[in-house]
């Protein structure tokens, strides 16, 4: 089981916590200006790196709050936490 | 039509099952329903106004440090989020506080709402109530990282359950958990505490031992 420090409670059992997927998807300024595709894109398309990944989670047995984390795909190492609306860490 | 729908709360039926655990562990591990404790969720910015007239109407501040809970004057504020409390008072005082805090946050951008109903309260207490606790709880509740003014919202055998170490002299634990999940917690915490109330425990002076 993955330990995740929740940048608001610390570091809990990954069982308090719902995946939220790829973090930083922006959502269209003008959706009715996409063609179908594009939206398609926007709604099912996401990175699948083997390394770090950004992506949302939920911590939903704690404080109900959403927050980014930066995993490792590849070793499940959480890399960095932070908070909505904080940039995405540089992940040397 | 009746004029009073009466209360029943889904721990008690466990008063004589909680108190024979009680006895049988020698006082090791105490059992107990606290019953209808007063419950306010309370949503607000704590850098804004209305975070100082809930102060000022409460006499205590909502705390801003994550999983920690302030006591005073027969209240509790518990932290569940960075703008979110719950404010626990006495059975029977929910619509005076309620009002108490509304008419505090008054016009500021704040929600103030009624859960007393949403949870059933437990007391776990006694000198072994860490280790029971332990046996479905993933946190350190070590006293050092889990002593008086700390909380937390966590789960205790796969429940969601809000914790709180008690202010009282000795360890002791308020477990808030959801009313529809009271039942199972409480036959949990009663098979978990079968390891203290058995035949010759407390006469082996185990529950002493720390």
């Amino acid at each position: 089981m993955l330990l995740i420090p929740c940048p608001w409670c610390g570091p809990r059992d990954e069982a308090e916590f719902g995946y939220g997927g790829q973090a930083h998807v922006p959502y269209p300024e003008d959706p009715t200006a996409l063609t179908d595709e594009e939206w398609a894109r926007y709604l099912f398309f996401r990175n699948n790196p083997k390394g770090p990944h950004p992506e949302r989670w939920c911590h939903a047995a704690g404080c109900r709050r959403w927050f980014n984390a930066v995993r490792n795909t590849a070793t499940n190492e959480i890399l960095a936490v932070y908070r909505v609306g904080e940039p995405r860490p540089v992940i040397v | 039509m009746a004029e009073h729908i009466a209360r029943h709360s889904p721990l008690g039926g466990f008063a004589a099952r909680f108190a024979a655990a009680t006895r049988g562990s020698g006082g090791a591990v105490r059992l107990a329903e606290l019953p209808y404790p007063a419950q306010i969720n309370v949503r607000l910015d704590p850098k804004g106004p209305a975070a100082d007239a809930v102060r000022l109407a409460l006499g205590i501040a909502l705390p801003v440090e994550p999983n920690t809970a302030v006591r005073g004057g027969g209240l509790a504020a518990l932290w569940l989020g960075p703008d979110e409390w719950l404010v626990v008072g006495p059975a029977g005082t929910a619509g005076d506080l309620e009002s108490r805090l509304r008419g505090a946050v008054g016009a500021y951008h704040a929600a103030v709402t009624d859960v007393s109903a949403q949870r059933s309260t437990l007391l776990v207490s006694g000198p072994r109530s860490r280790d029971l606790l332990s046996h479905g709880i993933a946190l350190d509740l070590h006293p050092r990282s889990f002593g008086a003014g700390r909380c937390a919202q966590t789960m205790l055998a796969r429940a969601q359950v809000i914790l709180t170490a008690r202010d009282e002299r000795g360890p002791g634990f308020w477990v808030l958990v959801r009313s529809s999940f009271a039942g199972y917690l409480a036959q949990w915490l009663l098979d978990a505490s079968s390891e203290y109330t058995a035949p010759g425990y407390a006469a082996q002076g185990c529950s002493a031992s720390q």
